[in-house]
């Protein structure tokens, strides 16, 4: 399968790969899919003083698409508000990448990871 | 469009389809240009000189598998053997029964058949192998019945190599008057095969997986006792009618051709390729987490299917993009499924998600197994890193005991 040169970068070049500390009250956890559907994606968002998502960071098991799904959003979401995380489309994403039309899943799952992300650190902060 | 010359990636996909030998396409040549005729052409040396082609090439064939020529059918691949064989003694023999058995894991090419005679009232039974992909005996006794009209089991799995016991299994269906065939497309040229022996009714034959062309295949057919068929494709009654159409000349002398070489070589070759799938196995399971698909010892040299847990096979094969091989993941498949084939082991769907299938032929050399453990090596720690299922693993957690929201 030909991917678009922006997969192809994100694949090679992952950005912002790793792990934060799930249990600090800073930082919101998004696990989804699951590993007999092939994808498995791990996003965290870490928030600062001021509200605003000051560091992403992701681990993702699945396809070249999914990984750079999940890539492209931790670049996205740095500098915005949790209503603004929220209001990440998977169609911009699939744009983004240019994705085919099998591969949707894969944006689909990233606007999940986003929003999986978001409710955690809420439910932390109330 | 302009498609930019690719550097392309180390062959490990035997399995999939192998390059035509050198002496095969040479030998094809002659009879595409000068000796072109058909050889169903009686009046005219042209004809004449196609058809003794024709006929040194199914002794060839023929003897390759210990056969007599005269039970060999040209077909177009083993996909429409297979279908003559299912189709045609399924319908010919229906009124002493309309119960077939097969396996889980055959080729599609058998398992659609099958499915297909469903359709026309058959009833049928997809025997699930053990978890080492071979056919338990017992249970395969146990799965016929007195209606039971036809018997189909491949000899050499197309995803993990295993090498079933024909010979078991075919004295039972002896015993029980059960008509017999055997897919033998991935074993020609790499397990013996002698059909005055084995108790094997059809057999499939395919010259494309054994460094023939595409597009060419054979279906054996028993003289003795006289196995019969319905043909499927209609026509000016070519092979005895049994299958019509003008006879693909060149095709048949590749095939020919290709057995031959297989007959004289495959002691040697097989050797060589056992020896290194043996260095493939060691290199690559001293990768942590990693499971052979398939009994290791049953199995032809030529296959090693690998899943390496935690990684996701089409990542994988993006990430290996430096040899050529192919996967079990859904992602790398049409339908999106994973492997049919793995799922039937018992293997889960994420072990069939990151199974990689390496097949190595008559021009892997040494240093293409030694390049491929490097690579593995180095892209399987870097999959890794980026994979959550390995850092719960890591952490201790039990992946099976999450509950995931499935998707």
């Amino acid at each position: 399968m030909a991917y678009s040169d922006k997969v192809l970068d994100h694949y090679e070049n992952p950005r912002n790969v790793g792990s934060f500390d799930k249990n600090d009250p800073s930082v919101g956890t998004g696990m989804v899919g699951a590993p007999a559907c092939g994808d498995v994606m791990k996003l965290q968002i870490k928030i600062s003083d001021n509200g605003m998502i000051e560091d992403a960071k992701f681990k993702t098991y699945g396809c070249g698409s999914a990984i750079a799904s999940s890539s492209l959003v931790t670049e996205w979401l740095k500098g915005k508000t949790l209503d603004q995380a929220s209001e990440i489309k998977n169609s911009a994403i699939a744009e983004e990448l240019a994705l085919p039309p099998v591969k949707i899943h894969c944006s689909v799952l990233a606007e999940d990871a986003i929003k999986a992300a978001v409710a955690d650190l809420k439910s932390k902060q109330k | 469009m302009k498609v930019e010359k690719m550097t392309m990636p180390i062959y490990m996909d035997y399995s999939s389809t192998t390059p035509v030998d050198p002496r095969v396409a040479e030998k094809m040549i002659p009879f595409i240009t000068e000796d072109f005729g058909n050889p169903a052409s009686r009046s005219h040396p042209y004809g004449w000189t196609a058809e003794k082609a024709v006929e040194t090439a199914r002794k060839e064939v023929a003897k390759l598998v210990n056969a007599d020529p005269r039970e060999i059918v040209w077909t177009s691949g083993a996909t429409e053997s297979n279908n003559l064989a299912i189709k045609g003694a399924g319908n010919f023999y229906s009124t002493k029964g309309k119960h077939i058995v097969t396996l889980a894991t055959e080729h599609k090419a058998v398992i659609d058949a099958v499915r297909e005679m469903e359709r026309l009232g058959f009833t049928t039974t997809f025997l699930q192998p053990e978890p080492d992909g071979l056919v338990n005996i017992e249970k395969f006794k146990a799965a016929l019945r007195p209606d039971t009209v036809l018997a189909s089991v491949m000899m050499v799995n197309n995803e993990i190599g295993v090498i079933q016991d024909i010979t078991a299994i075919g004295n039972i269906c002896r015993e029980q008057n059960i008509i017999f065939h055997v897919d033998a497309a991935q074993a020609t040229g790499k397990v013996e095969i002698d059909l005055e022996k084995l108790p094997v009714d059809l057999m499939s034959f395919s010259a494309h997986k054994t460094y023939g062309p595409k597009g060419i295949g054979a279906l054996y057919v028993r003289r003795k006792p006289r196995i019969r068929i319905e043909a499927q494709i209609h026509g000016g009654g070519q092979e005895r009618g049994m299958r019509s159409g003008t006879l693909a000349t060149h095709q048949i002398v590749g095939m020919g051709e290709a057995f031959r070489i297989a007959r004289e070589e495959m002691g040697e070759e097989n050797a060589r390729i056992k020896k290194m799938q043996h260095r493939l196995y060691e290199g690559l399971t001293e990768i942590d987490e990693t499971y052979v698909n398939g009994d290791l010892e049953k199995r032809v040299p030529h296959n090693l299917n690998i899943s390496f847990n935690y990684v996701e096979g089409e990542s994988l094969v993006m990430a290996i993009k430096g040899i050529a091989v192919s996967s079990g993941s859904a992602c790398t498949s049409a339908s999106l499924e994973p492997s049919y084939v793995l799922r039937s082991l018992g293997r889960s769907d994420e072990m069939a998600h990151s199974s990689i299938r390496f097949s190595i032929g008559r021009f892997t050399k040494e240093e293409d197994i030694d390049y491929t453990i490097q690579l593995l090596k180095d892209k399987i720690g870097r999959l890794r890193e980026l994979s959550p299922l390995w850092e719960m693993f890591q952490d201790g957690v039990d992946i099976d005991k999450v509950e995931w929201a499935a998707h």
